[in-house]
């Protein structure tokens, strides 16, 4: 390989970006532009700014590398991904949101709850939640970036870590989210180009779609022994009903993620970032287009790798990865693409992961000044400098505790990292934030209700009785004096997701209709220009 | 269908791919809907400076 190339090739990408966020920088003037872009972004901005967020390194790579594992029963995620994460997020909740983002003057997306529901409590306890529980998906992000980084530019782990986080922490502290969306538009076209051109050559390479798939088909009997009994059938087939994997995958992986999206906070607030529903409706073709070329290709190329495996080396993708799914998709591209594309998709990585975690750690950021701090503040309002001093402080705290969590955090944690925080923002955000938008009659007290009743549920589940997390963090275990709570299958397997979003859909229903109903006047304030 | 046996995974093939066409679809058809005209913004913003004023004037700053 070629390192001074390489060097070379990601040094004016670093100019390019460092450029784009110097823009955002110079067009600044106050909270507005930095928090919400100033609500006059492009289409083509917004939509690629959305999906390179929603996708990070982790779907790429954590994702990807599962789909190796579990095979193309992962595809049910990229269909939700697009229908859900995209056509229902963008034509129902986005129009909405947008409208009632300018209807409440919101800036974040726990103060469009808070103001909603005229709530305080509601606009902080939204940013606690997500000030502590996003590091986690950010260090993920992070690790999977300094992973790459470190293999690549043949950097310690320690260094790429820290050279990382301060490159994307400098141009969000001083660009908002102005220069995290013009980073974004850039990095997500990067990341095009480089699925496009694997896809082609992976499909290419194993002789065809239909030959692929046929080959991926035929190694099913090559399914480990221990796997088979958890439920594994093949690459091409659903695992068998109800067993583990079965749970596994439709629970954490499918649904986790695939419906967490709806309620993530740093893409809702891309919704207000525009001027009219105009940009939403564009929006919808490019981000469709985009996210199937991006968990599509990820989990297609992923399950296939098997096949190239099997052929060059007669082993299956998770024993060629030496048992971490993490790495099948780095050793996959190593050793099946020429040296040109390894380039490429090095270069994609790099864009997905910075492209995710600018928007995280500057939602952490907006959480801490804007929904902490003001709000706590009474008497400050949208020009204090003090709030965007404070977020700045915020952004700079954030990807601290994010550097920090990326050396201490296990391995093959990737995936995992991200399905949890997906489910929490789905169990204790969801609810609350359909009810906001579709229900008029939903009270305040049935939002606060839903609110606690789906972060807590949640964050219990984990706990107590959902077994990879509950045994790994040990405090049930301290509390109870055993493991789980449950043993009972399929409990242990079942995501928190499961119970936690339904039930605080039925407390958010329940506590609403036994409250009175909000004022009339005030609902329609909320409503207004919206049918 | 597709080198593939199991309907549920052929399936979710040709979903992934039907969605992004209604995505596609969609946008196309609505390419040019929703616009909001200049005259309608230019009002919006004149309400809410107005607003942001006299909740100014209320605070006495």
């Amino acid at each position: 390989m070629n390192l001074l190339l390489l060097n070379l090739i990601i040094l004016i990408y670093l100019l390019a970006t460092v450029y784009l966020g110097y823009r955002g920088w110079r067009s600044t003037k106050g909270s507005e532009d930095y928090m919400v872009a100033g609500r006059k972004s492009h289409p083509y901005v917004m939509a690629m700014s959305y999906g390179a967020t929603f996708i990070s390194t982790s779907a790429i790579v954590g994702f990807g590398g599962t789909a190796g594992l579990f095979g193309m029963g992962l595809l049910w995620l990229t269909f939700l991904n697009i229908f859900v994460g995209i056509f229902i997020a963008f034509v129902f909740f986005g129009k909405r949101t947008r409208r009632m983002g300018h209807n409440l003057q919101a800036m974040t997306f726990p103060e469009f709850l808070g103001r909603r529901f005229n709530s305080q409590f509601i606009q902080a306890f939204s940013g606690v939640v997500i000030f502590l529980g996003m590091p986690l998906y950010a260090a993920v992000v992070l690790i999977g970036a300094a992973r790459f980084l470190e293999t690549t530019l043949a950097i310690s782990f320690e260094m790429a870590l820290l050279t990382f986080s301060i490159i994307v922490a400098a141009y969000v502290i001083w660009g908002g989210l102005k220069g995290v969306m013009y980073t974004d538009a850039m990095q997500g076209t990067i990341m095009l180009v480089g699925m496009v051109f694997l896809l082609i050559m992976t499909y290419s390479h194993l002789g065809g779609i239909t030959t692929a798939h046929q080959a991926l088909t035929d190694l099913a009997p090559l399914v480990p022994a221990n796997l088979a009994a958890m439920g594994h059938m093949g690459w091409t087939v659903m695992p068998t009903l109800g067993s583990a994997w079965w749970w596994t995958l439709v629970s954490t992986i499918v649904l986790g993620v695939g419906i967490g999206v709806l309620a993530m906070p740093q893409l809702v607030v891309r919704f207000m970032t525009v001027r009219s529903n105009r940009e939403l409706n564009r929006g919808v073709l490019i981000g469709g287009f985009f996210i199937l070329m991006m968990t599509g290709v990820a989990f297609d190329v992923g399950a296939l790798s098997n096949v190239f495996f099997v052929q060059q080396d007669g082993v299956i993708a998770i024993a060629a990865a030496a048992g971490n799914a993490d790495s099948i998709i780095p050793l996959y591209i190593n050793a099946a693409m020429p040296e040109w594309f390894v380039y490429i998709f090095m270069l994609t990585l790099l864009a997905a992961g910075m492209s995710t975690l600018s928007s995280q750690i500057h939602t952490q950021g907006t959480a801490i000044g804007r929904d902490i701090y003001e709000n706590l503040k009474k008497e400050a309002n949208s020009r204090d400098r003090a709030t965007l001093l404070v977020t700045r402080v915020g952004v700079i705290i954030a990807i601290i505790i994010a550097v920090t969590l990326g050396y201490l955090l296990p391995e093959s944690i990737i995936a995992r990292g991200t399905a949890i925080f997906f489910g929490l923002c789905a169990s204790a955000f969801l609810s609350t934030y359909a009810a906001a938008v579709f229900w008029k009659r939903a009270t305040r007290q049935g939002a606060i209700a839903s609110l606690i009743t789906g972060t807590f549920a949640s964050i219990f589940w984990l706990v107590f009785v959902h077994k990879s997390e509950a045994t790994a963090l040990g405090i049930s275990k301290m509390i109870i004096g055993r493991d789980l709570l449950i043993t009972q299958m399929p409990w242990p397997v079942v995501d928190p997701i499961v119970v936690a979003f339904p039930l605080a859909f039925v407390v958010m229903v329940v506590v609403s209709l036994a409250t009175k109903p909000p004022e009339e006047d005030e609902v329609e304030k909320c409503f207004k220009g919206i049918e | 269908m597709l080198g593939i046996n199991d309907p549920w995974i052929w399936g979710v093939y040709l979903l992934c791919l039907l969605s992004t066409l209604l995505c596609v679809a969609y946008g196309l058809i609505n390419w040019n809907q929703g616009t909001i005209s200049e005259t309608e913004e230019i009002t919006e913003e004149k309400e809410w400076e107005q607003l942001e004023e006299e909740v100014e004037e209320e605070l006495g700053l």
